[in-house]
This record gives C-alpha cells, structure tokens and sequence, in this order.
C-alpha cells in the first residue's frame, strides 16, 4: 500500500526581550546558573507576575508578518504538570483565547507553491533547564538552572498540512527568517532560541482520515528535522505494515543515530487541567495598536524578494540570495542608493564582499567593507579610473585597511592606463619579440590574440585599459 | 455529575498526593457533594454570556522591558533542599 505522512509542526520562539516575561530578571544567555532569578520566576510563594509589554507587541508583529488575526481580547491560563524545571507547578500560557489566530504561510517546494496554515501563536513562559552531567560531585543526580525559567516565547501552530519533510523543512526555514526578520527573534537553534517539535503520522493514500500521531520532541536544526520526520514517517509505515499499530507518544530524536526513540515516563495521558491564571488580568489589544505595530513592520522578505525581480531586474536567483537575511539586504540596499545599478551591486555583494565574509567569519553587520566604500569603488570602475580585475586588488586592500578606494588607488600606482601612447609602446614591444605567434595569427589562427591580450596586461601589471588594449591589439595586428 | 472513585484517584495522582483507602472513600464523597451543590449553577441560562476570565474588572496591567537586578544565587537557592556548585539539586531525572 502507498502511504501519505501528515505533519504539522509546533514551533517555540524565543523573543529578544531585555527581560523575563513576567519579571525583570534579565535574559542574557550563558550567566552562572540560577544568577538570572528572583521570586518571581523562582515561584517562590506571594510573588506576582507582571506581563512584560515588548513581548506583546513582538506577538502582534509575528502575528501580523504571518497573516493573523489578532485577537482584541486574549487571556493567560494555567498548563499544569509537574517537572523539575518548572518551579511553580503550572506553566503561564495561553489556552482558549490565545493573542494570534488564523495566519498562514506561503511555501515553495520544488517550484509548486503552497499555503501552510497556521492554526494560532500563542505567548507563554519557558521553563528552567535540567543539566544531567558536568557538574563535579553530583553524582547521578540531576542540576536545575532556573535562568531560563520565565523567558518569554511564542509557540506557533500549524495546521497539519504539511505533506512531506521538506514541505516541513521550507515552512520552517520560511518562519524562521521571518522572525529574525523581525527582529524579534535571534534564531538561534544551538541555544535553543527556535526549537521545533513536529507531530507525525501517516495514512493510506487517498483516505482522508489522519492516522494515530506520534510527537517528535529535540530537533534543533534544519537537518535534524529532516532526517527525524523522514524517520519516523518510514518507522510508522514498517510498523503498520508489520500488522502493528501507531501509538499516540512523545519520542525524542536522537542526532548521533538519526532515529526517534519512545519517551518512557510520559505514557500517562496529559491532563493539563487549564485555567484562567487568576494572576493576570486579561489582555485588551485595541485597532489602534495594531495598526501601530503594522506601520512599524520592517519590509518582509517575501516583499523584497518580489521587489528586487520586479523593480529592480534582478534574476530569481541573486534576489533570494541577497534577501536570505535583512541585514544584507539593507546592506545591499546601502549600497544601492549610493551607486543605482542593481545587477553590478549585486554581483560584488554576492561576490566579493560574501567571499570575504565566509574567508574571515564575519557577520555583514562588522563588514569592513562598508556600502559606502563599495559604492565608491564601483564610481571608479565607471569611471575608467581601474578595471574590474584592479577593482578586486583594490577590494582586498580595503578589507584589510578600511582605506578609501580612491586613497588606495592613489597610494597602489593602480590607476588604469588608458593612455594609448603608453600602450602602443607596450604593444610594439610584445609583437616584436613575438614574431612567430604574429605570423600564425595573420595566417588565421585568430586564437592567439588571448595571448597578446595576456602578454600586453601582464606587461603593464594589469593596469592598461582592457578595452583600449583590444582596440590598438586588433588595428596592429590586421593592420 | 457524580464524582466515582476512579476521578479521585487519577487527580491525586496529577497532583502526586497519595491517599489511603479511607481518604480515598471519604475525598470521593465530599468531593462530589461540593460539585452537587455547584451543579445548581446549571439551572442558569448563560447562552451569551462571556466566561469570566478574572473577578476583578481590569485590564492590562504591564511593566517595560528593563531589566532588573536579580536577587543573587545564594538568595536563590536559601531554600534548596540540596544544592550543588550554584545549582538546585534533585533526584536523577530521566528522559
């Protein structure tokens, strides 16, 4: 029998706020453990948590860069369960009238598009960390770390409408960069900023009744939740196959195997018992600050993307490149509002300057090279001052020194010859003791021009004007 | 709704409480005689009324996103049971 997998996905997304969601513990990743809490986030008793409003207002930007609703009134309610990590017993969340509902995403696999839907985005409180090994004299037992406790995250729902893992991968990746996009978000999925669980099952083709999910939990890359859901997606159909039956479970994926292995202890069937948290009170979210939050949207990349092929003549291929993420499209676009030629922009950005990034492992925000000194490089190629291939000595100069073009030029001796009496006299001198390469091409051989060409730029250290130096080549050598 | 036995015994056990048999038999009839009497709440039509959310009619209470000084690893843990290098420390938990 042929099977059809269904997935959707859950995706937490870790907000770049100052503070917790809930108190002003702060959020930098990485202190000592348990140096980052208070009474708050320690649930200690007759603490009171108080919502933090920059995580409201990233909701409703999220919200809105992915086409939802947002709700005029959303309410906080309790997820109980007890966990180690979570101080309080209960975990701070939205259940019944959560911030964001109906949004949906575009996606593209293998050139067919599709709309993802996104049931609802909803805030709530991450829970601390349990740290297994490490710790000097524990011994078997298990550390808690309560930084994390009270950070604030989205959790962002999809509909299981996703067909295949990389129909699941591209959703992802499409979420992610709107987020980093956003800036509310800085997507780091080592640290745990962007973590995604995915639900899975499979069913016969054509039916139209999903079959007994399994939960995948721990996948923090890309790659990971590939290889997971196409795992798991080939576990269920053995399975079924085998005359067996898919339990409903929560399983981990394993990285160092690329398998998905049964959670133990978990079998017990949640019952969260939710309840509005009498703690907060509800939240009321008038037109006016959405439109507030809509106005101050950065442009999103589906946009730019649009835009760089439409406005811009861009082919497909460098606007994806140059909009993967907002700051180097913004340094892109620097540079393009100093020097408005899209396509030789573009080329150096891709080229060039993501060269340079890659060989140093800078970020393009600490570019040494900056859209102002690209731009001004690029004013000196049309104006004849250097060549393009000068230009790219030039280029690494500048990477090095931070220096001007101009000022690098000025100190190099790199200004173009386009002197035809300085070439002439190079020429002369290259057919001269070339006799016999001249007499092949008089007889035909019209190839070995490339070679007087090369000869005449090694000879003036590659400064001769190439279009003058083809122009007097030809008139010598027909002539 | 009557309460059985079984609901009790499944709360307790959300809640990790461990009840004899006899506070197994007594918790499943008072819990049940406090729902009969909350049943009389159902002889209301409430068609169209929006659940209460909070008892107190107010809305959005914030703070700004400024971060303030924790209280410190030694405040934090004062209370541990048992603790180790900074951490709380708890019997082996296994995933």
């Amino acid at each position: 029998m042929k099977y059809q997998a269904v997935i959707g996905l859950e995706v937490h997304v870790q907000l770049l706020t100052n503070s917790k969601i809930f108190c002003g513990c702060s959020t930098k990743f990485g202190a000592a453990p348990n140096s980052q809490t208070c009474p708050v986030c320690l649930g200690l008793p007759g603490a009171l948590p108080v919502l933090n409003k920059q995580v409201v207002e990233y909701a409703i930007r999220a919200g809105l860069a992915t086409n939802h609703s947002i709700a005029p009134r959303s309410v906080f309610a309790r997820k109980n369960y007890f966990y180690p990590d979570l101080p309080k017993g209960y975990q701070i969340s939205q259940y019944e009238l959560p911030i964001c509902i109906n949004g949906h995403l575009d996606i593209e696999v293998e050139g067919e598009a599709k709309r993802i839907g996104i049931t609802r985005i909803h805030m709530e409180e991450d829970a601390g960390k349990l740290v297994h090994a490490d710790v000097p004299g524990v011994g078997d037992d298990s550390c808690v770390d309560l930084n994390r406790a009270c950070t604030p995250l989205l959790e962002v729902v999809s509909e299981p409408d996703l067909r295949s893992a990389d129909e699941a991968v591209a959703y992802l990746k499409k979420l992610h960069q709107i987020v980093v996009y956003l800036g509310i978000c800085d997507g780091n999925m080592e640290e745990g900023s962007f973590r995604c669980d995915a639900n899975v099952s499979v069913m016969p083709v054509g039916s139209d009744t999903f079959g007994t999910r399994a939960e995948i939990k721990n996948v923090n890359s890309f790659k990971f939740v590939k290889q997971a859901i196409e795992y798991e997606i080939e576990r269920q159909i053995e399975l079924i196959e085998d005359g067996g039956k898919v339990v409903q479970e929560t399983r981990l994926f394993d990285p160092n195997s690329g398998t998905t292995r049964s959670m133990r202890g978990k079998e017990e069937a949640h019952d969260y018992r939710y309840f509005p948290d009498p703690d907060l009170v509800p939240l009321v979210i008038s037109d006016d600050w959405v439109e507030d939050v809509r106005l101050s949207l950065p442009e999103l990349p589906a946009s730019r993307l649009a835009r760089y092929q439409t406005e811009l003549g861009l082919p497909f291929y460098d606007a994806e490149v140059l909009t993967a993420t907002r700051e180097l499209a913004d340094y892109f676009e620097a540079c393009l509002a100093l020097y408005p030629q899209a396509k030789p922009v573009a080329n150096w950005v891709m080229g060039e300057v993501t060269r340079g990034l890659n060989d140093s492992g800078l970020a393009i925000t600490a570019c040494p090279v900056t859209p102002e000194l690209l731009a001004e490089l690029l004013k000196l190629i049309d104006a004849g001052t250097i060549s393009n291939k000068i230009a790219k000595t030039v280029f690494d100069e500048m990477w090095q020194s931070g220096k001007a073009p101009a000022v690098i030029v000025e100190e190099k001796g790199l200004v173009q010859v386009s002197d035809t009496g300085e070439i002439e006299k190079i020429i002369d001198e290259i057919l001269a003791t070339n006799q016999g390469q001249v007499d092949e091409f008089r007889g035909g051989k019209e190839k070995v021009f490339g070679f007087f060409v090369g000869q005449v730029m090694r000879a003036s250290k590659g400064k001769a004007n190439p279009a003058v130096v083809n122009d007097l080549l030809l008139k010598k050598l027909k002539g | 709704m009557k309460i059985t036995r079984a609901d009790v015994e499944h709360v307790a056990k959300l809640a990790r409480l461990e009840l004899t048999e006899e506070e197994a038999a007594t918790f499943t009839g008072q819990m049940d005689a406090i729902l009969a009497y909350v049943e009389k709440l159902n002889e209301l039509d409430t068609a169209g009324i929006v659940p209460t959310a909070h008892a107190v009619p107010m809305e959005n209470a914030f703070r700004e996103d400024v971060a303030t000084p924790s209280i410190g690893i030694d405040n934090a843990l004062a209370n541990a049971p048992s603790r180790v290098d900074g951490f709380f420390r708890v019997p082996k938990v296994i995933e």
